[in-house]
């Protein structure tokens, strides 16, 4: 707690000064680890991969391809520059109908169909990031809280929690049932935090789940949504991995499991975005889906804070409404996320390392407790700063994700290419066998000084993938950009 | 708690303790209990529920009832004429025509290093703050928009999805939720919302006068200071716009040395809302808060600029706003926060092109300012024309006209029956003094350069017929 003294004189504000944007916690080593090193397959074949980016790079050929093809979706070509007046002006919060409609259509075909969305219920955001704090703001005061299972996605700690004030009540799910949710520990975290006096006012479910890369069943939905009508609580789904599954089960919307379960509407909402399913983090497009009218209305008010550029509503409206292409996508997709999931686990399991048996999502959950020197959070970080250091990858720790069982970790696949691949499977082949040929001394590399240090090696724009850029993680500032003042 | 139903069974006496008090009491507690749950159900967060209710601003009104009934000179003659939207329409052509010229599948990677134009250098995700390049290209256009006589350090700007956005993470960071800043009246209707809404931070007017042409003086600054004060509020900044909105008058350079002390006495910030820089059709001298700083020894610490693209560019549809700080503190704050506004990556990829073409530029800048100046001169010599006073102004895209004349008295009542009358009788959308927080009722901003000049002649003549009508009433 500040002294009075220090809030009295501070030219900032208190979320300028505060820490509650989680940029100086240790996990974000990794990230700096990457950014001064960043692998290049020809330029600095040595450099560190990038795994703790989950970004869908493996369909954007089709994106661009489909772009060429349609000139006048895009208001810079000649067949399209002719809307441009009409696009530049367009700021209503309302957005584009046509962006609308085909946002709504192309959520009902990523549920194949068990499901149809209203279009005068899509509120804009920027991002999911935006989408998701938005809605936080819309449904909950300061100090009020929502249950969320861990391991959950990092950043809900700044996005959900830094401007809001709302508390995150993580419950933990773990190994003994492969990190399943289940209603009893839904039930047991709630009846835990309204005996500490909390006001919960909901429940906030990632599915399918990051950083776990499963879904949740219909059954499992069910009895969470029961349960949160009947304690009066908030249903928050965070949907927007749904068009990332990649084998079975199929996705299962909370959309889908309303229509035959007993519930309040007022009570639902989804979190969508274009980011992982069409591989566009960069367009920023967030939407807020609520059953509840006054959400819509204050979310939508809401939203001139957060508004998709209207060239971009524009252009996705084109092409979202592009039947054929999108079920030719949404197909392609799906199988080649399948086809990397594959040949990752295979790598893996080939060195004698597990995966949780996951179907979605651009990552997999990684168990590598039996290489831990004990089954701790410190053993673990121990572990991670050896897989950065010496493997030269960065993949994300498990306490990261508030996970309460050590040693595991999230793997990226999707955010680079064939050759990338075979190169972090490579490392890992050597380095587990570099510590299987140690015999006894099996885990030599435990007692070597891990402290990580970094070279004064500046950061080479030229070396940076364009691909391989920012991330919503990153807190290192861009280094181009203090490049060119000095 | 209402007691009057259990009371009822009581007092009547009928039915005893049991049917007399009992069971309507325990009736009562029911539907209490299930009203309770009933609004918990409905209701959304009690910030968020003010944010829901119903817009009452005559502001958010009018622009309302326009969208329902815009005026079309072919499609809806009768519907209403808007003059309430501060939107320049009139040199979107020219920017149309560049990217006729320039942009050819920009896109999909025409020409140049293909990562870089092509879609792959966009789909990624960037930096939450606007990619280098952007920021480069846009210190260069606040330079030309200022006349080229500063320099703007790209390092220094945070790039934010519009101008909303921008302002309202630098109350973010600049203010605790209860902290006030001080803005001088007449402002823009806008700033109540995006200010205030979700940060917590209220707005205290510092009222400004005709007789003073509506620049803000020192001593009523200083008095809403110390007013603050006694009631233990801090205040933490003054927000100017300058140009301003609603009057479209530029702020002296005396007045701006004079509020710069004020700031560095008090330790507060000042922030400067220059969005409407490029809109200067006058002859006056703008001094940007920048071309203050640049030229004379004032601590820089405590400034910050707000800029965007949604008037003098008129892309209010892409999305592009700017903060732009001399605090590297506040610097660091804005640019985490931008992660929930960023400016979508096709659009930065665009405007990277674009405002690049500096000698398009230039010549944009200059048609620009010409034509405003052209609607204006049409606008006021109309009001001219039937008798309706205005300031003089030499700055944005509307007229702070005087329709007192149409008043039976100086009333703020008086004040939205005219705005009622002119909305629904005149079919014409102007925004009330009031809602801009004016303390001199019988003002109305009137914005000219959505209208052809013929439209602008329709209004006037509508204008005309309400002072008819008020003439004859008296």
């Amino acid at each position: 707690m500040e002294p009075a003294s220090v809030r009295k004189h501070s030219l900032l504000s208190m979320i300028a000064r505060n820490g509650g944007h989680g940029e100086h916690s240790p996990y974000f080593d990794g990230w700096k680890a990457y950014d001064r090193n960043p692998f290049h397959p020809t330029q600095n074949p040595d450099g560190v991969i990038q795994m703790g980016l989950a970004e869908n790079q493996l369909s954007f050929d089709l994106i661009e391809e489909w772009i060429k093809n349609n000139p006048t979706a895009s208001i810079c070509t000649p067949d399209g520059v002719g809307k441009f007046k009409d696009v530049a002006i367009f700021q209503d919060y309302h957005g584009l109908p046509e962006f609308r409609q085909a946002i709504a259509k192309f959520m009902g075909r990523v549920r194949r169909g068990k499901a149809t969305f209203d279009p005068d219920r899509i509120v804009m955001s920027g991002g999911a990031t935006g989408a998701s704090e938005t809605l936080i703001f819309c449904l909950a005061d300061r100090g009020d809280a929502f249950l969320v299972p861990s391991p959950y996605y990092p950043a809900f700690d700044r996005d959900l929690r830094w401007r809001t004030g709302v508390r995150l009540i993580p419950f933990a799910c773990d190994s003994t049932n492969n990190f399943q949710v289940t209603l009893a520990q839904m039930e047991s975290a709630y009846a835990k935090a309204i005996e500490a006096n909390i006001n919960v006012k909901g429940v906030i479910l990632t599915n399918p789940s990051n950083p776990l890369g499963i879904n949740l069943s219909k059954e499992t939905l069910t009895s969470l949504l029961s349960f949160t009508f009947e304690k009066n609580l908030h249903m928050v789904c965070d949907e927007i991995y749904s068009a990332t599954v990649f084998k079975s089960p199929a996705f299962t919307s909370i959309a889908e499991v309303m229509q035959e379960t007993e519930c309040n509407p007022d009570l639902v909402h989804i979190i969508y975005s274009l980011s992982k399913d069409m591989g566009l983090p960069g367009f920023r497009v967030g939407i807020i889906y609520s059953y509840n009218d006054q959400v819509v209305n204050c979310a939508r008010k809401m939203s001139s804070f957060g508004l998709i550029s209207s060239q971009s509503q524009h252009l996705l409206a084109s092409m979202l409404s592009d039947e054929v292409f999108i079920e030719k996508f949404l197909e392609e997709n799906s199988r080649r996320l399948g086809k990397r999931h594959s040949r990752v686990v295979e790598g893996l399991k080939q060195e004698g390392i597990n995966c949780l048996e996951g179907n979605a999502g651009l990552f997999l959950w990684m168990d590598l407790r039996h290489l831990l020197k004990e089954p701790t959070p410190d053993a673990e970080m121990e572990l991670w700063r050896v897989i950065i250091k010496d493997v030269k990858l960065n993949v994300s720790p498990g306490s990261s994700f508030h996970c309460p069982e050590p040693g595991f970790f999230r793997v990226c696949f999707a955010n680079m290419d064939d050759h990338t691949v075979e190169v972090a499977l490579q490392r890992i082949r050597e380095f587990v066998s570099k510590g299987n040929k140690n015999g006894d001394d099996k885990k030599h590399w435990r007692k070597r000084d891990l402290r990580l240090s970094f070279t004064s090696r500046k950061c080479d724009e030229s070396l940076i993938s364009p691909r391989q850029i920012m991330s919503p993680h990153s807190p290192v500032p861009q280094s181009p950009l203090v490049r060119a003042r000095t | 708690m209402r007691l009057v139903v259990p009371l009822r069974g009581i007092v009547g006496g009928r039915g005893g303790l049991i049917l007399g008090t009992f069971v309507p009491c325990a009736l009562f507690c029911y539907l209490h209990i299930r009203r309770l749950r009933f609004l918990a159900t409905r209701r959304v967060s009690e910030r968020a529920e003010p944010i829901a209710k119903a817009e009452e601003s005559p502001y958010y009104v009018g622009l309302g009832r326009v969208s329902q009934d815009p005026f079309d000179e072919v499609a809806n003659p009768n519907g209403i004429i808007q003059l309430g939207l501060s939107e320049n329409r009139l040199c979107l052509d020219l920017i149309e025509e560049w990217l006729s010229e320039n942009l050819t599948g920009a896109m999909i990677g025409h020409g140049g290093d293909k990562r870089h134009l092509g879609i792959g250098g966009i789909t990624g995700y960037q930096p939450h703050d606007g990619v280098t390049e952007l920021k480069e290209a846009m210190a260069g256009f606040m330079s030309q928009v200022m006349g080229g006589e500063i320099s703007f350090d790209p390092s220094r700007i945070v790039l934010t999805a519009g101008a909303t956005p921008a302002i309202e993470i630098l109350c973010y960071c600049l203010a605790d939720p209860g902290d006030a800043f001080l803005v001088p009246t007449p402002y823009y209707p806008g700033f109540d919302r995006d200010m205030t809404w979700r940060t917590g931070v209220e707005l205290i007017p510092v009222h400004c006068h005709s007789a003073d042409n509506f620049i803000l003086s020192i001593a009523a600054l200083q008095q809403a200071f110390n007013q603050a004060r006694k009631r233990g509020q801090r205040v933490q900044g003054i927000l100017i716009s300058n140009p301003s909105n609603p009057v479209g008058n530029l702020l002296p350079q005396k007045t701006l040395h004079d509020i710069l002390d004020f700031a560095r006495n008090k330790n507060i910030h000042i922030i400067s809302d220059e969005i409407f820089a490029g809109s200067i059709h006058g002859n006056e001298e703008f001094f940007s808060l920048a071309k203050i700083l640049d030229a004379e020894n004032f601590d820089k610490s405590r400034a910050h600029i707000l800029y965007g693209l949604s008037k003098d560019l008129s892309l209010a549809g892409f999305r592009v706003g700017v903060i732009y700080s001399y605090n590297d503190d506040v610097l660091a704050a804005a640019k985490k926060l931008t992660r929930f506004s960023s400016v979508s990556a096709p659009t930065q990829r665009l405007l990277i092109s674009l405002l690049s073409d500096t000698s398009f530029i230039g010549r944009y800048l200059e048609t620009n300012r010409k034509r405003i100046r052209k609607m204006y001169d049409i606008f006021v010599s109309g009001l001219k024309e039937i008798g309706v006073k205005y300031v003089d102004s030499s700055g944005g895209l509307y007229c702070w006209v005087d329709m007192s004349g149409l008043m039976h008295s100086h009333s703020v009542k008086e004040e939205l029956e005219l705005w009622d009358k002119l909305l629904n009788v005149a079919k014409v959308n102007a925004t009330p003094g009031s809602a801009c927080h004016s303390i001199e009722p019988g003002w109305f901003r009137c914005c000219f350069t959505t209208l052809s000049e013929g439209n602008i002649r329709i209004a006037i003549e509508r204008i005309r017929k309400v002072a008819e009508m008020h003439k004859s009433s008296r």
